[in-house]
Parts: structure tokens; C-alpha cells; sequence
């Protein structure tokens, strides 16, 4: 029975655990095995939290036993990105400049996970500070696509995908700042949703770039990404960009079915040079909605072409701001040299960031610099008025936009790493969701001819998670991509993975 | 770290008047920064109060910790509204917040939270007086802004320490129009700012401490042009004095060179108190670009007309009002007017011990007299707000009463006083114990006075010879005799009556 555990969807994990059929510990130490003898193949985390996880998973068993569960969550293995503070486990947002930090608090969403009963198995890899498309911009190693481990899993939240696609966790929080959640989601067939922005508090959740950010979950299915999200949802005084507005039972929602929906596919979303076999699959999931009774229509959202531009302004804008707390004065890393002050600042930068954090901080303060700002951040910030406005103008008669999450499916490793702008263009589909603040989800719906997964993208109106789920979920029942699985690796003999905090 | 005191030393006099002054007129206009009295923090919920050991009032937070966020102190808001409202501000229904961006180890996040394209408060204005005139200073803004950390060098050998408790204290910065024109305005500005925030309760206004701290802008003009020369900021300045004295430095600085044939560099100028010059902060560490932009952490700050009305009725009667009705409802010279509103508590208290017994004249002589000595010598004038006044202000009164009763003599009254100070006993039941009410009979007086003139027979031949002076001999000699309790106009009138004779 173990063998399979990993492969259980929340749902059934929780089924069997109220039962008493399946013991928590049991099921975290089947994650644990499952993590051990796959990380060497995977790299899904960069830190593995056993002990804790034990602890964690005793507990669940206790109210398990007592029927004082908290929720369906509860004693379910899961995986939290590394930009998501952890308190007294190590929380490096994929960077060397935050090698050794242990926070002392831990993340809104993180609390609501605890509270909840879940068991945080580990610190899943990602891009560093969660700027980047492939994993591949991890300062400890990108994780792999297990469909294919040649192939990067899509960033920035690429362990969080792995670690649920490969069954080291059955779900994971991500976040998601122009795609993060939904193209690693898409790369590695597995279901990603970036709620609205303000649905779940960033409150501990290492900002990339603060007006775009938002925690969201990974999981095996559409039901099972209701779930994490009813738990991490909600207003949170702690920030103050949360907002105060009851969050819907979405599980509830879930049946509706597709009958009725009012479906957009936007043209500006199937360009030219994309795989054909994205499109194919693509519009074919939009002859399945129909076929169950949902009604399609071609939009326009006309200022599509400026989003990447947009995007690269305000999220490299942000990011020189957030970041500039990186200084080597009062954690993480600070090299040592002969000099002042400024010396000090620039090895340690120098040595803590990798390039693309690098390159980001300098777009970002060029954008912002005296006699720059009107040019670009304020420009930037009229353009993503007018993308807000576009899909206002749509979904003032439309329940949901469906499009492709991305123009390809998983890319080889290395293939983009020396060509940035390349890599940027992996998000143009997923970007104006971000700028527009909406909800919505990434979800498998097809594979291509190397057995590569495609992801296709349902967007919501703000704070309309409900329909984007209930879609979605309709769309998963008529199909079964989400039922495969991919390959087995060649299993490594178990061995210590990651370091423990 | 101490310093000897620098030994005054030979140095470039520079005068205020003479060769080419009368050609120049100066423009000042200052900006202040003042800690607010607040309980806690403006973005978290650490103490804001002064003196707790290093690092003790800090949360990460505070400490700019990975992932944290603000949130808004609501008093912060409404102690700035305070201020403008008190200074004819237009208070703005919607401002911003940003991020002030520059690197320095006592400012955590690598950047400051402050206002900057829209203020809370605009417009507005201080009336100064100066030689007896009134002069009106526009107030550009005022806004809201957290405190940095402070550095501690020179304390640990070559290592330097910062202190995170101030870290987020709230300040306000109020900002004036360049509408000085003298060292003596600029201070009279400053000195009238500081009474209005300790009146309205929202700054402690100690310039030693730095919780009312003051930065310059000085430059110098062509008598009646209207273009502004080239402006130096000055900074580092500790006290009312020192303000003064860098302001009449640099006029006089920026007069020589003109006058030399040279041009002034805009720069900012650190005050040195123990040289008395300011010297140029001519560091690559300090020439800033702050790129402020919009901070994306907290949505726009909404005041609504309701919460304006709730607190102007919060507001006390301000100085130049109460200052106006002392003379023109009490009768009170416009000095001692000026000294007693010069601090909220002691108009207080003035008008308490007016309120025990009507008589202003009297109340504020021994207010500005004796009480005002004895809180000087005691040090109580430190605190914000006196609450231990050396004599009850009803106590005051009363004893004011039985002067004006005729029951005891100025001189019998000062001995009272001194008795209530040490014992706190009501004055009426001090002079019925000791026997001090005045003796307003002619019979123990005219008793009195013969024994003094039968003693000094060879005097009141000198006086009837002419020597009019021992007039007051003889009146001292009677009230000698009778304890001080004679009541002097009677002694005065009888002892005439009698020499005359």
C-alpha cells in the first residue's frame, strides 16, 4: 500500500485518514521515503523538514483519532515554496545572499497551513526570489521536470510542481507574480491556481515584486486546489493589501458543471510561433466546455502586446525597492572586506544575488530613476490600467477567459538561460492576469508529441475563484489528463536530501 | 564616546551687518521633523517610547525581516490631521504613501516609508512674532514618515552598532515656504512650531534628544529681487540656538563669497557645534537619487470628512488664541500673556489658580514668580506636561485670596507659600497656626510705633531735620517689632501721623 501512497489526491489521503485506514505518520513517512529516494533525480526542495513534518503528522494523528480535526488538510503532506517564511526552518527564497536565514516568524499562509493540520514536509526549490521561468535561476540547483528530466519543470515555483507531480507532497503552496505558479503547472501537468490579488495575505512571503505577488496552490486536481485555498484564504490584518471580503466555500461550487458558462477565448492569446500543438489542444478544450453546455466566443483584449513590457517595468520597479534590504547588515549573507561601508554593500551583493536578480535590480532602478520615472513607471503603470480595463470590458458578459498558460510546453534545460528576453516570453499568456490582479488557474489539457503535458489557462473576474474552480473542474471530469502520471525515475538508493533546519 | 570640548578657536569672524550686507537679503525656509508621541510604532506594534536598551523596542517589522509588511498606526493619521488642522492645512481626502530609497545600515528595509507626490496636509500657515510684529510663514506640507535606526560608532573599536528602537517611530515632517528672512525669524518659527506640538500633545518637542529636529534651507539674494540664489542645507543642528547661529553662518558665508566673487554650491552642510561652522557633506555616500515611487505595501490613505470633524473637536485652544483672550478677558499684559501660554500646562495651571480666586494680575505674577523658580530649580519643566507643580494651583489661589482679604501681608504671604510648598497644608490653616494674620488694629501698631521711636529718639530728630530717607527705617523697625503681621499701608499712615507730630 505504501508504494501507492503517494499517488493519492488529497481527497482520498482524507477519506482514509478519517476511516483510520491510514495513519498521518504513516502517510508523511511515505512522502518522506517518496522524497528521499526521488530528490536526487527531482530536486523538488531545498530543504526537507523530517522531524518536523513527525512532529506535525502526530499531532494530525492525534485529532484524527479524537475527531478534533481541524480540516481536510489535516495530516496531509505538503510543500511550501522557499519564499514563504517557515518559523525556525531555514527560508532562502532560492537565493545564496539568504543561505542560513531562519526566520522567527512564520508566514500568514503558513500559520493557516499549521492550523489547519497540515504537515509541511518541506521547503520547495524555486527560481531566486521567485524571478525566473525555468528553476533555472535556483542558487541551489534547479529542480526537474519529471516527465522529462532533461526539461526545466517552469519556474518560479518549480518545486512546488515537481514535488506534487513527482507524489513527494500531495499539494504545495506557490506564488505567482507574472506566472509562477501557473507555467510551472503547466510544465509539469499538474493544477495551479493564482488566486486574485488581495484573496490571500503576503504577509511573511519574501515579496519579488509587492503589487503583483500572491500565494496560491498546487495540487493533483481541481477539488484538491479548492481545498488549499479555502485554507489559506482570507483577510489577514497583517497586511494590509488583503482584503476584508469572505472567502466562498469554492468545494461547494465545484459541481456546477460548465452548463450556462459564458466562455472568452481572447485572439491576442494564439500567436504566431507558438506550438501547434498547444493551440490544437487549446481549442479542443474549449470544444469539450462547449460540448458540456458552456457558450464560446472569440474577444479581443487589445492591449495584450504591452503586457511583457508593463510587466518588466513595474515588477523589476518593485523588486529593486524590495530587495535593497539584502545588505549583509543584519542576516543572511555578508562578506567580508577591507574598506567601508559601500564596499561592504557591493561584495556582498555581488557574491549574495545571481544574475537574473541582478539584472532585474538594474532594470528596475533605471526604470525608477530621477528623469526616467515618467518614461517608463508611470507609463508602465497607464498601461496596466488600460490591460485592467480590457478585462473589465469582457467579463462584463463573460463568466470566464480560457487561453493557453504558455505559448510552448516544458523547454529543455540551458536551452533559454543564455537568451533572457527568450525566457520572458514563456509568460507572455500569464502576465496580464498578474497586472489585472484576477484569479486563475492552470490545468492539464493535453500532451504533445514528446509526452511533454499542456496546460490550459482559465481566468475569472476579481475574486472570482468560484467560477474559475467550477470550470475548471467541469473541463477535468469530461477528461482524465490529470490521471497521468509521469515516468518513474531510476530510483537512487534513500539518502540524506537537502539539510535540515 | 566623549569628546573634550573643542577649545574655542580663531576662526573667520563673520558679521551681520557692514560691508555688503545692506546689498543682500536672505531666504530661510526650514523643515522639521517631529517624533510623534504615539504609543507604538507606525507600521507595527513595538513601544515608540524613548530609552529602552538597544534593540529592545524592535519586531522584524521594525527590522525590515524578509517578508514582512506594514500596517498603518490609525493615531499616526490622526495626530498629523492634528497638526493640520491646527495650522489652517487643507487636510487631503486621499494621499499616498512611498518608498524613499537609499541605502544606509540604520535603514532596514533600504528604503523609508514617507509621503511624497501627495501629503496628508497642504498649504496652511504659522504666525511668528518678531520685535513686536506679526509675521505669517506658509506651510508648504506636512506629512507622515517612519524614523530610521541609529548608528552607534567609536563604541566597539573599528566596529559600528546600530540601535533598531527608533526604527519606525512615527515622524511628521513640516515643511515651510521659504518666508524667513532672519536667524531671529527662523527661530521664533521654530519656537512657536514647538509650542504648537506640544500643545496638541503630538511631539514631545525636545530638540536635545532629537525628537524636534530642524534642517535649513538658507540662501541669499540681491535686495528685492525675486529669484531665489542657490540654497545650502543645513543640518545637525541640537537647539534653538544652534539653529540661530548655523543659519547666521551661512548668510554670512554665502555674503562673503558672493561678495568674493564666487559662487555657492546647492549642497547639504553639517552644523558643528563646537567649531560654530558648517562644513560641506561633500561624500559620494550622500548624493542620493531616492527614486520614490509609490509604495505598493499599503493602499492610498483615505480621510474622511467625518474623521477630520472628530478630530478637530479633539483640539485644544491653541497658543495664539489663548494667548489673545489672557489679555483681553483677564487684563493681562501681553508679556506676561506670552510667558504663560508659552506651554500648554502652565496656561493650565494659571488658569486653575484663577479659577480658585479671580484675581489674574496677582496669580500670574506668583506664577511667573515664585512657582516658575521653583520649576526651574526642581527641573520639572523637562517633562511634557507638569503634573507635580511645587503648590496646588487651589492652594495658590487661596492664598492669593487672603492677601486680598487683607488677612495676611505680601511679606507674611511669601513665608505662607514657603510653608505650603514644604508641608502641602492649606495657607488659611497655616496662618491660623502660626498666628501670622495681619494686625489691622491701631492700637497694637500705635504701641508699636512709640516703642520704635522712643528707642530711637536721635533718629526722629534726623528725620525731622530733613532726613526723609529713615522713613523707611522706622517702617522696617515696626514691622520688626510686630512680626511682620502689621498691616503696612496702616503702619505707613500712622507712623506719618506720628513723626508729623
Amino acid at each position: 500500500m505504501t508504494a501507492l501512497l503517494h499517488e493519492l489526491s488529497i481527497a482520498e489521503a482524507a477519506a482514509r485518514l478519517r476511516r483510520g485506514e491510514l495513519s498521518a505518520v504513516e502517510l508523511t513517512r511515505a512522502a518522506l521515503a517518496r522524497i528521499a529516494a526521488t530528490e536526487p533525480s527531482f530536486h523538488s526542495f531545498i530543504t526537507v523538514t523530517e522531524e518536523a513534518a513527525l512532529a506535525a503528522a502526530r499531532d494530525a494523528d492525534t485529532h484524527l483519532r479524537t475527531g478534533t480535526a481541524p480540516s481536510g488538510l489535516t495530516g496531509i503532506p505538503v510543500a511550501v515554496k522557499d519564499v514563504i517564511a517557515t518559523a525556525g526552518v531555514r527560508t532562502t527564497a532560492g537565493s545564496r545572499i539568504l543561505d542560513g536565514f531562519v526566520p522567527p516568524y512564520d508566514a500568514t499562509v503558513t500559520a493557516r497551513l499549521k492550523a489547519a493540520g497540515a504537515v509541511i514536509v518541506g521547503k520547495a526549490n524555486c527560481d531566486e526570489f521567485a524571478m525566473g521561468s525555468s528553476n533555472e535561476n535556483s542558487a541551489y540547483g534547479p529542480a526537474r521536470n519529471p516527465w522529462d528530466l532533461g526539461r526545466v519543470p517552469g519556474g518560479s515555483s518549480g518545486g512546488s510542481a515537481t514535488a506534487v507531480a513527482a507524489g513527494q507532497a500531495l499539494a504545495s503552496l506557490g506564488t505567482d507574480t507574472g506566472g509562477s505558479i501557473r507555467l510551472p503547472a503547466s510544465y509539469c501537468g499538474v493544477v495551479g491556481l493564482k488566486p486574485t490579488y488581495g484573496r490571500v495575505s503576503r504577509y511573511g512571503v519574501i515579496a519579488y515584486a509587492s503589487s503583483l505577488d500572491q500565494v496560491g496552490p498546487v495540487a493533483r486536481d481541481v477539488s484538491d486546489c479548492a481545498l488549499v485555498l479555502s485554507v489559506i484564504a482570507g483577510y489577514d490584518a497583517r497586511d494590509s493589501t488583503s482584503v476584508d471580503r469572505p472567502v466562498p466555500d469554492c468545494a461547494a461550487g465545484l459541481t456546477a458543471g460548465a452548463r450556462g458558462l459564458r466562455v472568452a477565448i481572447p485572439r491576442e492569446y494564439f500567436v504566431e510561433g507558438m506550438q501547434p500543438e498547444v493551440e490544437h489542444a487549446v481549442r479542443a478544450a474549449v470544444d469539450t466546455l462547449s460540448g458540456l453546455g458552456a457558450a464560446a466566443r472569440e474577444v479581443s483584449l487589445p492591449h495584450t502586446e504591452y503586457a511583457v513590457g508593463a510587466y518588466y517595468i513595474i515588477a523589476t520597479a518593485e523588486a529593486s525597492s524590495n530587495l535593497a534590504r539584502y545588505d549583509g547588515i543584519r542576516y543572511g549573507l555578508r562578506t567580508t572586506v577591507d574598506g567601508g561601508l559601500l564596499d561592504m554593500y557591493r561584495h556582498t551583493r555581488a557574491a549574495g544575488f545571481g544574475a537574473e536578480v541582478k539584472r532585474r535590480i538594474m532594470l528596475g532602478t533605471y526604470a525608477l530613476s530621477s528623469g526616467y520615472y515618467d518614461a517608463y513607471y508611470l507609463k508602465a503603470q497607464k498601461v496596466r490600467t488600460l490591460i485592467r480595463r480590457d478585462f473589465e470590458r469582457v467579463f462584463a458578459d463573460t463568466d470566464v477567459i480560457v487561453t493557453p498558460v504558455a505559448p510552448t510546453t516544458a523547454f529543455r534545460l540551458g536551452e533559454k538561460v543564455a537568451d533572457p528576453l527568450q525566457m520572458y516570453l514563456s509568460d507572455i499568456f500569464t502576465i496580464s492576469v498578474n497586472l489585472a490582479g484576477l484569479p486563475a488557474i492552470s490545468l492539464p489539457c493535453g500532451f504533445d508529441a514528446s509526452g511533454m503535458p499542456i496546460g490550459l489557462q482559465i481566468v475569472g473576474p476579481p475574486f472570482g475563484e468560484e467560477v474559475v474552480l467550477r470550470a475548471a473542474r467541469a473541463y477535468e471530469e469530461a477528461t482524465d489528463w490529470q490521471r497521468r502520471r509521469p515516468p518513474e525515475p531510476a530510483l537512487c538508493p534513500p539518502q540524506p536530501t537537502g539539510s535540515r533546519a | 564616546m566623549t569628546h573634550e570640548p573643542a577649545a574655542p578657536r580663531d576662526r573667520a569672524q563673520f558679521p551681520t551687518s557692514g560691508a555688503g550686507f545692506d546689498r543682500y537679503e536672505a531666504v530661510i525656509g526650514l523643515e522639521v521633523h517631529a517624533e510623534m508621541l504615539t504609543a507604538s510604532k507606525i507600521f507595527c506594534g513595538c513601544s515608540a517610547t524613548f530609552g529602552a536598551p538597544p534593540n529592545h523596542n524592535t519586531c522584524p517589522v521594525c527590522l525590515g525581516m524578509p517578508g514582512v509588511l506594514p500596517v498603518l498606526n490609525r493615531r499616526v493619521v490622526e495626530f498629523a490631521v492634528r497638526a493640520g488642522l491646527a495650522t489652517q492645512c487643507r487636510i487631503a481626502p486621499r494621499s499616498r504613501w512611498a518608498r524613499k530609497n537609499y541605502f544606509y545600515p540604520d535603514l532596514p528595509k533600504g528604503y523609508q516609508i514617507s509621503q511624497y507626490e501627495l501629503p496628508i496636509c497642504e498649504g496652511g500657515y504659522v504666525d511668528i512674532e518678531v520685535d513686536g510684529a506679526t509675521k505669517r510663514v506658509r506651510l508648504t506640507r506636512i506629512h507622515m514618515e517612519e524614523d530610521t535606526g541609529k548608528n552607534i560608532h567609536d563604541a566597539h573599536g573599528d566596529a559600528s552598532l546600530v540601535d533598531f528602537n527608533r526604527s519606525g517611530v512615527p515622524l511628521l515632517e513640516i515643511v515651510s515656504e521659504p518666508d524667513m528672512a532672519t536667524p531671529a525669524e527662523a527661530g521664533a518659527y521654530l519656537r512657536t512650531l514647538r509650542t504648537l506640538v506640544q500643545y496638541l500633545g503630538i511631539c514631545d518637542g525636545n530638540m536635545e534628544e532629537g525628537s524636534f529636529r530642524c534642517d535649513a534651507n538658507v540662501s541669499v539674494r540681491s535686495r528685492g529681487a525675486t529669484s531665489l540664489g542657490v540654497k545650502a542645507e543645513v543640518k545637525n543642528m541640537n537647539s534653538f540656538r544652534a539653529v540661530e547661529k548655523a543659519i547666521a553662518y551661512e548668510i554670512a558665508r554665502h555674503v562673503r563669497t558672493l561678495e568674493e566673487g564666487g559662487t555657492i554650491l546647492q549642497e547639504t552642510r553639517l552644523w558643528d557645534a563646537d567649531r560654530e561652522e558648517t562644513r560641506s557633506m561633500r561624500s559620494k555616500e550622500y548624493a542620493h537619487d531616492y527614486r520614490y515611487f509609490p509604495e505598493p505595501d499599503l493602499p492610498p490613505l483615505l480621510v474622511s470628512e467625518e474623521f477630520v470633524e472628530a478630530v478637530r473637536r479633539t483640539l485644544p485652544e491653541l497658543p495664539d488664541a489663548r494667548r489673545a483672550r489672557f489679555v483681553r478677558d483677564l487684563g493681562l499684559p501681553p508679556y506676561d500673556a506670552e510667558v504663560l501660554t508659552s506651554r500648554r500646562d502652565l496656561a493650565d495651571y494659571f488658569e486653575e489658580v484663577v479659577r480658585a480666586h479671580a484675581n489674574a494680575k496677582a496669580a500670574s505674577n506668583w506664577v511667573m514668580g515664585e512657582v516658575l523658580r521653583l520649576v526651574k530649580e526642581r527641573k520639572l519643566d523637562a517633562a511634557l506636561t507638569i503634573t507635580d507643580w511645587p503648590v496646588a494651583a487651589a492652594r495658590l489661589g487661596e492664598l492669593i485670596a487672603l492677601i486680598d482679604e487683607g488677612a495676611i501681608s505680601g511679606k507674611i504671604a511669601k513665608t505662607v507659600f514657603e510653608e505650603v510648598v514644604a508641608t502641602s497644608a492649606a495657607p488659611r490653616a497655616i496662618v491660623a497656626a502660626k498666628g501670622l494674620t495681619q494686625v489691622s488694629d491701631e492700637g497694637p501698631i500705635l504701641a508699636a510705633i512709640e516703642q520704635v521711636l522712643s528707642a530711637n529718639a536721635d533718629k526722629v530728630v534726623e528725620y525731622r531735620g530733613g532726613k526723609d530717607k529713615l522713613f523707611g527705617f522706622f517702617v522696617g523697625q515696626v514691622m520688626k517689632a510686630t512680626g511682620g503681621k502689621a498691616n503696612p499701608p496702616l503702619v505707613n499712615r500712622l507712623l506719618a501721623e506720628k513723626l508729623k507730630n
